[in-house]
């Protein structure tokens, strides 16, 4: 065991470091930097620039442009995007719809979605929750009715995000309400947003932001080409999807470049005639996050590694890194907002005059904002469900 | 980076494990901390012919030349079977002083005889009021012509009783040293007593001891660094040992949620004591990356502040794990856990003393802040 980087993997972290160095455009890492909204073309272009690269999808299979980088190699691509500020790459269609038609798309489907998901020519969203199906997710009603050659579909689905930027949408729908079993009846279904009959409406948060929307269906007309799997066995394909959303979410390296930004705020920051990084209060606070993030780290190394040596994913154990993930993100949001004292208070930026600026002025909202994380993506009490069940046997 | 173990290392793992599980169970060790002497020799002999006193030590003397990652998952499976034998003073701290600070002559007097189980080393340098300061020493070694002359008193030194030889650090007028002390030494005086996690440990009293000019340890008044080297990789041993112990509290507590019933249903079906083991399972992967983490690092940190701060966060993280795991297995198993007879009082009870040893939470935590990045 030895958990130093080998000059092999050093010299991968500087060259990926080298490169993201010249062709991270400067106006992208300012404005992830700075907290601020970032654009559908914002997100596409660095989309683009990694495709051209083709560094976009790592973990894709060699033939459909992955790159067969060993899992410390991904690592430290993820992290090294971390630290350097690039946009987040939206994971619906590159980590989430593409490995769901690698497992279990038709090669119709494969050839007709995967190359425009490489390429940034798809914009993709997730379609799961609805109005009256969160946690309990398999109580979804959204109907999908066989007509001929067509399904027609109607429901409501919410919490969507990025619905607004989206050309396509991945749902599960009700193919079938007989099943005695809830999960039984439920079909992965792939559909272009601009069919006549859907709407998306904004949902404002409480940090002002539009991220998420409500998406209707009223009769939408969707091809049965766009079924994946078979129908009513969506179940399996939405289980199988979680084991991969799971092992994305500690966000290791985002944390790390948060840490960073959090002790140049402290060191910045008066109290007491002294910077605030030498107050006992809040480095106990500080120091504690980042030795968590330091251990979440190497969880998530230990769970790579595993899955290098067995060939197989980690099972529930990766609902770890969400629970531990969120709470040091929020923790982390949470000392940003602390830091800068009784500065958090504007919710608009009013120029530099008076101490209060753009930057400072994101920090309060996006503590707001980052109460979403330990709710998304399966709430880290159904995140404990899950190990309890799957894990611990209970 | 790897994670990897090696073949030996999983032998001699798997080695304890099956004595554990033969000759270490939960009522071999009460016979054993029952007994006067508090260990027993025949498990010593035996952990000398598995070959588990040479890992750190050079293939010069007998051993394998192994680090801490070597040493692992042996500190692991002594932790689960809560081993009371003092394996970490004698290997991780007393003899491991002595291949770090001594000559050619001393590793020869001493090692080959360590390796293979006949003299035990403890390592006495806390006093009072020293707290976890290493730099605290007030005991003088004083020049007499040839020798030196020990005089002060050292507190808790684990596996004090069953020494046969003691490594004692002593200011003298170049600063803090290391001299190399027979247990029968006149003068020198050993209180004994039981720690809280029966474990034998004792007071060292050193009334104007006289040693020879060969017990200096290292260079005189050069300590300092080998004390702080060794004591943590002491620590990243006590880490990998605290896991071992929270894999057994955990296991112990999800067996009893399995099959303790109440309300005519076990109680493992209730979703707020679900959660609670959850918490317990992720205190424990947690922690056992921060032992990883330390193992790898006093193996091959980059600097001595790459080493110190990973082991000041290892040794914060777990003694945080250890208390978090300890409380909640006793409160899961209700008043079963408090008493005597079941093995998780014993465990909680360890957890507690490794959680204190070489440090707290508050004090590595303090550490850590205060090393710069």
């Amino acid at each position: 065991m030895d958990l130093n980087y080998s000059a092999d993997e050093l010299a991968f972290r500087d060259e990926v470091r080298a490169w993201l160095a010249a062709n991270l455009p400067n106006d992208l890492r300012e404005k992830v930097s700075g907290y601020a909204h970032l654009s559908r073309d914002d997100l596409l272009r660095w989309h683009k620039i990694l495709a051209k690269k083709a560094w976009i999808a790592p973990a894709w299979p060699k033939e459909w442009g992955g790159n067969d980088w060993t899992v410390v190699q991904r690592y430290i691509f993820e992290e090294e995007c971390g630290y350097a500020g690039t946009p987040p790459l939206i994971p619906f269609g590159i980590a989430m719809c593409a490995p769901v038609l690698f497992k279990f798309g038709t090669e119709a489907q494969k050839k007709r979605f995967l190359p425009r998901i490489y390429q940034g020519e798809d914009f993709w969203c997730q379609g799961y929750s609805e109005p009256g199906s969160g946690s309990d997710l398999a109580s979804l009603k959204t109907r999908a009715v066989r007509e001929g050659d067509h399904y027609v579909i109607s429901g409501q689905k919410i919490w969507t995000t990025l619905a607004h930027y989206a050309d396509w949408i991945f749902c599960l729908v009700r193919t079938d309400s007989s099943m005695s079993k809830r999960q039984e009846g439920i079909s992965f279904i792939l559909i272009d947003m601009q069919t006549p009959g859907i709407t998306v409406r904004p949902l404002i948060l409480m940090d002002g932001g539009h991220e998420v929307n409500e998406v209707f269906f009223d009769n939408v007309k969707v091809p049965v080409e766009n079924l994946v799997f078979e129908e009513n066995k969506g179940w399996t394909v939405a289980k199988y999807l979680l084991g991969h959303e799971r092992m994305n979410t500690g966000r290791i390296g985002a944390s790390k470049r948060e840490l960073v930004k959090l002790k140049d705020l402290a060191r910045k920051e008066i109290k007491d005639g002294k910077p605030l990084i030498e107050d006992m209060r809040f480095r106990d606070k500080l120091f504690r996050v980042e030795i968590e993030l330091t251990a979440l780290e190497i969880t998530n190394l230990r769970f790579l590694d595993q899955m290098r040596r067995t060939g197989q994913p980690p099972g529930a154990d990766v609902s770890i890194l969400k629970i531990r993930g969120t709470e040091i993100q929020q923790t982390l949001t949470e000392l940003m907002m602390q830091a800068i004292g009784p500065l958090a208070q504007p919710f608009e930026a009013v120029g530099s005059a008076g101490g209060v600026d753009a930057y400072t002025s994101t920090l309060a909202p996006r503590y707001c904002s980052y109460r979403k994380t330990s709710i998304y993506a399966g709430s880290n009490e159904i995140q404990r469900n899950i190990i309890a069940k799957m894990s611990l046997g209970l | 980076m790897n994670f990897d173990s090696n073949e030996t290392q999983q032998l001699l793992a798997d080695a304890v494990l099956r004595f554990a599980a033969k000759d270490y169970d939960f009522e071999a060790r009460k016979r054993i901390v029952q007994s006067a002497d508090g260990w027993s020799e025949s498990v010593w002999n035996t952990i000398a012919e598995m070959g588990l006193l040479g890992i750190p030590f050079s293939a010069d003397y007998g051993g394998f030349g192994g680090g801490a990652a070597d040493l692992m998952n042996v500190m692991d499976a002594i932790g689960s079977a809560l081993i009371v034998e003092p394996f970490l003073p004698t290997v991780g701290l007393g003899a491991q002083l002595v291949a770090r600070a001594g000559s050619a002559a001393q590793h020869a007097a001493i090692l080959p005889s360590v390796i293979e189980g006949k003299i035990k080393v403890a390592f006495a340098h806390t006093e009072k009021h020293a707290r976890y300061d290493l730099s605290k020493v007030s005991t003088q070694a004083t020049k007499t012509g040839n020798g030196w002359n020990l005089h002060g008193e050292k507190l808790i030194v684990l596996g004090a009783p069953m020494a046969d030889r003691i490594v004692v650090s002593a200011r003298t007028v170049a600063g803090i040293s290391l001299f190399l002390v027979d247990r029968t030494a006149p003068g020198l005086t050993i209180r004994p007593y039981r720690t809280l996690d029966e474990v034998r440990a004792g007071d060292v009293v050193l009334s104007n001891v006289r040693v020879s000019g060969d017990a200096l340890l290292g260079t005189d008044g050069h300590a300092p660094p080998v004390i702080e080297a060794v004591t943590d990789f002491a620590i990243a041993l006590l880490c990998a040992e605290a896991v071992g112990a929270m894999k057994s509290a955990n296991d112990a507590t999800l067996e009893y949620l399995k099959t303790r019933k109440q309300f005519g249903v076990t109680i493992g079906t209730f979703q707020t004591l679900q959660h609670r083991m959850v918490d317990m399972m992720v205190s424990y992967e947690q922690a056992k990356s921060m032992a990883c983490l330390a193992c790898s690092k006093v193996d091959h940190a980059t600097d001595v502040n790459d080493r110190a701060r990973a082991v000041a966060a290892a040794k914060f993280r777990i003694a945080e794990a250890c208390r978090h795991i300890s409380q909640e297995s006793i409160q899961l198993h209700g008043g079963m856990g408090m008493t005597e007879e079941m093995k998780i009082s014993h465990t909680f009870r360890r957890l507690t003393m490794i959680a204190q040893q070489f440090g707290d939470a508050d004090h590595h935590l303090a550490r850590y802040g205060s090393l710069a990045e």
